[in-house]
Order: structure tokens, then sequence, then C-alpha cells
């Protein structure tokens, strides 16, 4: 079952409706939409044009030039923190619920894509399929967790977990309906109601890219790689840089570093943040 | 004026609510970003700007210290133990960076356990000294400074 290609399968049993064509039109079209989606949803929040802004100005205070090999280090802990390992999550729990999501999502979109344009007549498909499988099991497992303990309306608001905010949840809902009937279809066979309500969430999912969050797999990495630019060139958005409070530079600009925290001051640890906001 | 959340930096962590000593920082029900609900009630106390992880929120600063339109933002390293600031004037002739300690040492270890310690004798009791005042900032040292020990006349009328 785990080792099957769905929809190799699909087209089997039913194969004049279900052509590898009609399921591969069917891929292009939701690709289209989510691009899309994300250029409309850019033009219409004008957030490139409020970017670029921000750039020009951030250009006005820049205390150094920022060289080709800033640029490539600025992407390449981009891509190792931000994206590979969420690393922005200061919540442990939503870091890995994140993981286990995203990185569901990736494999089974990826293993959907692979086994309808590559394998779509090889119904035996063993490690695709698992894969396919595995990844939307993680979706569920990371989502549902999300879902049902993580999110703030449960964990702070103390709100039921079946309260909706439609806009704001359309993203997360649409997603873990299409995990879960994907693995319900799968598991029952044939086209029935799970094959209907997992095509209905999929396409939910690609079409309402301008409204829900689903553009946030674009802008937070355009968005941590912008930042890491303006701490690399000095301006760093108005905000101070940072400091090595050893260096002989320090202790001459402020002596009050030497002569109160000593030549070396230790690590002070955490702070406020040894207690997680909790009194909202 | 009163404190401002940037809504694209801030993730609705909840530590500007928990620290505001006016209550008013409250978490947006509908979009979970955080905002002064009221601000005429804003003392501009930076309580919130020094907390936000993300340098979220902003408070344009009063012309007393800065001229007006200057950016003033904030970065509290708690594991280094200092405050950084820095100061761009609205038409960029000054760009300045200011750093302070705030703790001596490691944060917690300085909290005294009172159970074990003597009890304040009467002229510990009756002195305008806190208890337990860091050093460097008691004036007793080598007797209480008044104005006579310091060789200084008070003067009629206000002076700076």
């Amino acid at each position: 079952m785990f080792t099957t290609n769905p929809f190799a399968q699909l087209n089997a049993e039913s194969p004049d409706i279900f052509t590898p064509g009609l399921m591969q039109i069917y891929i292009i079209l939701m690709v289209l939409f989510v691009i899309g989606g994300t250029l409309f949803d850019v033009w219409h929040k004008k957030s490139a044009k409020y970017f670029a802004k921000q750039a020009e100005d951030a250009k006005k205070h820049a205390k150094r030039e920022v060289s080709g090999s800033d640029k490539s280090s600025a992407l390449v802990s981009t891509v190792t923190s931000e994206i590979l390992t969420s690393s922005e999550f200061s919540n442990q729990k939503r870091r890995l619920s994140h993981l286990m999501t995203m990185y569901g999502f990736i494999m089974f979109v990826a293993t959907t894509a692979i086994m309808i344009f590559a394998y779509p007549q090889t119904i035996e498909t063993p490690v695709l399929a698992l894969l396919w499988h595995l990844g939307a099991l993680s979706l569920c497992v990371g989502g549902y967790w999300f879902w049902f303990a993580i999110r703030v309306d449960v964990a702070a608001e103390g709100k039921p977990w079946y309260v909706i905010a439609p806009r704001a949840d359309m993203f997360i809902l649409s997603l873990l309906a299409m995990a879960t009937f994907a693995l319900l279809w799968s598991l029952s066979g044939g086209y029935g109601l799970f094959f209907v309500l997992f095509i209905a969430a999929t396409t939910f999912l690609f079409t309402t890219v301008i409204w829900s969050k689903f553009a946030h797999m674009f802008f937070k990495p355009a968005a941590a790689y912008d930042k890491k630019l303006k701490a690399a060139d000095g301006s760093n958005e108005g905000l101070p840089g940072e400091f090595d409070l050893s260096s002989a530079e320090i202790h001459e600009k402020f002596p009050d570093i030497p002569t109160y925290m000593g030549e070396n001051p230790p690590n002070m640890g955490p702070g406020i943040r040894r207690e997680a906001a909790k009194h909202y | 004026m009163p404190t401002y959340v940037h809504m694209t930096r801030c993730d609705g962590c909840g530590e500007c609510v928990d620290i505001c000593p006016s209550d008013i920082m409250h978490i947006d029900k509908t979009i979970r970003r955080a905002y002064n609900i009221e601000p005429s009630m804003c003392w501009e106390c930076y309580s919130c700007v020094k907390a936000c992880p993300h340098h979220a929120i902003d408070v344009r600063g009063y012309a007393d210290f800065t001229p007006l339109g200057s950016s003033v933002r904030v970065h509290r390293d708690e594991e280094k133990g200092v405050i950084a600031w820095r100061i761009i004037f609205r038409n960029g002739t000054k760009d300045w960076e200011l750093l302070a300690p705030i703790t001596t040492k490691p944060w917690g270890v300085g909290i005294p356990d009172l159970n074990t310690v003597a009890a304040p004798s009467d002229e510990m009791r009756n002195s305008h000294l806190l208890y337990n005042e860091p050093k460097y900032i008691r004036m007793d040292e080598g007797g209480l400074h008044d104005l006579k020990t310091n060789k200084l006349v008070m003067r009629e009328g206000v002076y700076y």
C-alpha cells in the first residue's frame, strides 16, 4: 500500500479520465497559481516598492561597501539557518513543528510531481511512494500538533481548537486537509469521497495564495537575506552594531565597560528571556 | 511620543505585553501582532522597545535629547549585559552609537536570599540607603556627602 504510486493507480483504474496529461496539466496549473498569486500579492501590497525604498534609505546610512563575499555568506547563512533549520523561531516546539510541516510538504509535493511527470503509469514506485506517504504523515504530525496545542489562540488565549479565524487559518487548514485526505485516499483506494476532498483541498491551497500565508516561503527568506545585508553594510536598520566587549578599542571608546564589567566580561546569561512571555 | 509597532517585524511573542508597566501593549486578536492600545497613556519608558526580540517597536524621541525626526533605536543584549543605542539625525549629519553596562554579574546571581541574611540593624533601618545598594553608587564612602562636606553653598532661585 505504501509502495504504490497512487496516481498511476488512479490512471490504471480509469485510464480515460485520469490521463497522465490531465494530471500534469493540473500540476502546472497549480504552479502557475502559486507564481501568479505571489506576484499579484507583491504588486497589490506594494511590498517590492516598499522594500526598494527601504534599501535606498539604508544605503544613506551604510558605513561600508558590501562585498561579493559578504553577499554570498549572507546567502549561505540564510539558507542554512532560516530556510533549512527555521532558526528564527525562538519557541523550540514551534520550530520542530514547522520543520516537520515544511519538510513534509516539500517531500510530498516533490514526490507528487516526480510520480506524475516521470512515472505516471508505473504502479510500483517503492521509494517515491514511501516518501510521498512519509511526507504527508510528517505534515500531519507537525500540522496537527501546531493546530491543537501550539498556535497562540489555543496556547495563550485558551480558545478551543475548533474556533477558526477563516483568513488566518486558511493556509494551515487547507494544508492539513490536503495531507490528511491524501493519506485517507491512499489507504481507502479508488476515487471516492476522499479523493474529491483531496483535490478540493489541494486546489484551494494553491489557488488562495493571494489571501493566505502561503507566500511566506518566498518572502521570509528574502526578508532574512535583506536584514543580513543591512547588518553587513552597517546601516542595520538604524540599530547599533555588535560590540566586542573585550576589545581595547571598545574599552577606550566606552570606559564604563572595563570599569564596571572588567576587561573580559563573562556571558551574563539569558536575562529576562529566562522566563517565556506568558502574562498576556 | 508613544510607542508604535512595525507590523512587518512583530511576531506576536508577547514580551512587550509582559513587560509594559502601563499594561497598554496588547496583542491584536485578529492579526496577532502587538499594538499600543492607548497611546496617550504611554510614558515612553522604553521597556517594550528594549524587550522586543525583533526590534519591532519604536518610539519617536522627544526633542529634549535629540532633534525631532531623528532615529533612536536600542538593542539590549542580555548575554553581554550591555545596552546599545544608536541615534541618527534626520539630515544624516550625526550617526552616534552609545554603549553602557546594565549588569556587572550574571543575571539572577545577585538576588539576595533574604532567609539567610541577618535582619538589618536599627542603624541600617534608619539609613537613607537602600538595602544592598551597589557600592559604586553609594555616597557614604568616608561619611555622608552633603553641601558642607563638598564645600558648596545653596543659592537662592533656580539655577542649573
